[in-house]
């Protein structure tokens, strides 16, 4: 092997036929409200925990739609639970609720 | 949809290109990396095809690297675009025909600004004649040599002597049409087929009895990018872009890569290698490459020229399965040997690519 002194960057590509997507249908069954979500945002953006980890549902959401379990689970491994989010949801979406539910089901 | 409205809204993606009477300009890097595809290009459409295509000494560079690395100004670009077409004026030209996509880029670009702010154009008219006491004017048509290629391909295809048809199996080759970014998606009315269907390298390949293959990443660049190649710590860029478009081209198996941008067969051929022999991967058979070929030099194939008169041994990736797999004669003591038999050397083999 040659050093050329650059190489190759890791993809950000995301191959959607090899995700592992049970978990995620499981979660949609559980809690159906996660289809509801249009990512605006509006819960990242009151999150007090995001002020100073990085904590954001809306990734998280984006996230396990990916595949990408370990990206979530970081960035909901400082939620507090105090349900801020729920109060500002426009979708109505019970986001605390959906929180305890993701960590129920990817044993987080 | 009903087929008359299918033509009409086709009929929005083409391009005007006269048949004859061209000033020919040719391209910096094309000259340094694939010098044989430019006489190709001028010994088809004039010895082979009779048509009229005037160069002369006189051209210089159009400014496009040093414009593209932020190194000169605009205004300076346009006026040695202007002295370009002064010359073509001065020859009795009206048709301006580039061997370079980053130039036909700049052109377009340069058209469209004249157009946009003729007070600029005005200025730059001036610049050229205190400077080269040249006559400014613009040209009447403006096409990439591809263009040409693409619209003498029947002709081109009445003449060859082999079709892109695995000789054994007789299946048409499956081959990866790549266009150069500054053809299609700057101004794309200005190409055949416009940035969402271009239409110029898949014409030749259907006319020349090759199969065009899609994948995911097919309009992806090919790194080439001047910023991600110039500054050595850039490169992961250029490399990372390529290596993108072959992890996503290898699950299609293509014969071989198409190319109508200088930039593009260059990087595509030589990070095979660097691919290779950094992360110990190869996307051909056997170890091999996936041989990637200017238009002209799939022309100069199809019409039976000696690969090593088109300097095909002048590309990283060996050709010769693919010679074989059309049945194309080629001999490898002639390898490195230059026009007059003298050899020039050859270089070092690579480690992991065959």
């Amino acid at each position: 092997m040659i050093d050329f002194g650059f190489g190759v960057s890791p993809s950000s590509r995301i191959n959607l036929d090899k995700a592992d997507k049970e978990k995620f249908n499981e979660l949609a069954i559980a809690e159906p409200d996660v289809a509801k979500c249009m990512a605006c945002g509006s819960c990242s953006a009151s999150c007090t925990a995001a002020a100073f980890e990085d904590t954001s549902l809306r990734r998280a959401i984006l996230s396990l739609q990916n595949g990408l379990c370990d990206d979530a689970s970081k960035l909901l491994s400082h939620c507090m639970l105090c349900g801020k989010c729920t109060m500002v949801c426009p979708r109505g979406i019970n986001t605390r609720h959906l929180i305890l539910s993701i960590q129920k089901i990817y044993s987080l | 949809m009903i087929y008359e409205g299918k033509k009409k809204i086709w009929a929005e993606y083409q391009k005007e290109i006269p048949e004859d009477h061209y000033f020919y300009v040719r391209s910096c890097i094309r000259q340094s990396f694939f010098p044989a595809s430019e006489a190709t290009f001028l010994d088809i459409t004039r010895n082979k095809l009779g048509k009229d295509i005037f160069e002369t000494e006189h051209h210089t560079t159009c400014g496009g690297i040093a414009y593209h690395s932020d190194t000169i100004p605009q205004e300076t670009v346009m006026t040695i675009i202007a002295r370009q077409f002064a010359l073509m004026h001065k020859y009795g030209y009206e048709n301006y025909v580039c061997s370079c996509i980053t130039s036909f880029g700049l052109y377009c670009e340069t058209m469209e600004t004249w157009r946009e702010f003729p007070e600029l154009q005005q200025k730059i008219a001036e610049n050229l004649w205190k400077t080269c006491h040249l006559e400014f004017a613009k040209p009447k048509f403006l096409v990439h040599a591809s263009d040409l290629v693409f619209k003498y391909r029947m002709q081109i295809a009445a003449k060859s002597k082999f079709k892109l048809v695995n000789k054994n199996t007789g299946e048409p080759l499956r081959v990866v049409e790549h266009i150069g970014c500054h053809y299609s998606k700057m101004f794309p009315s200005k190409g055949v087929g416009g940035a969402e269907y271009p239409y110029v390298l898949v014409g030749m390949i259907e006319a020349w009895g090759g199969q065009i293959v899609d994948y995911p990443e097919r309009r992806h660049c090919c790194g080439f990018g001047f910023r991600q190649y110039l500054i050595k710590s850039n490169r992961g860029y250029s490399l990372s872009n390529t290596h993108k478009k072959f992890e996503s081209m290898e699950p299609f198996k293509p014969d071989m890569i198409i190319t109508n941008c200088p930039g593009c067969p260059y990087f595509l051929d030589r990070w095979q290698y660097v691919i290779a022999e950094t992360e110990g991967k190869t996307y051909g058979e056997n170890g091999h490459g996936i041989p990637v070929f200017t238009y002209e030099e799939v022309a100069g194939l199809v019409m039976g020229y000696d690969p090593w008169d088109l300097g095909l041994q002048t590309h990283q990736v060996s050709v010769e399965p693919l010679l074989d797999k059309i049945g194309i004669p080629y001999d490898p003591a002639k390898k490195y040997l230059g026009k007059n038999g003298k050899y020039l050397g050859e270089p070092q083999k690579p480690q992991c690519l065959k």
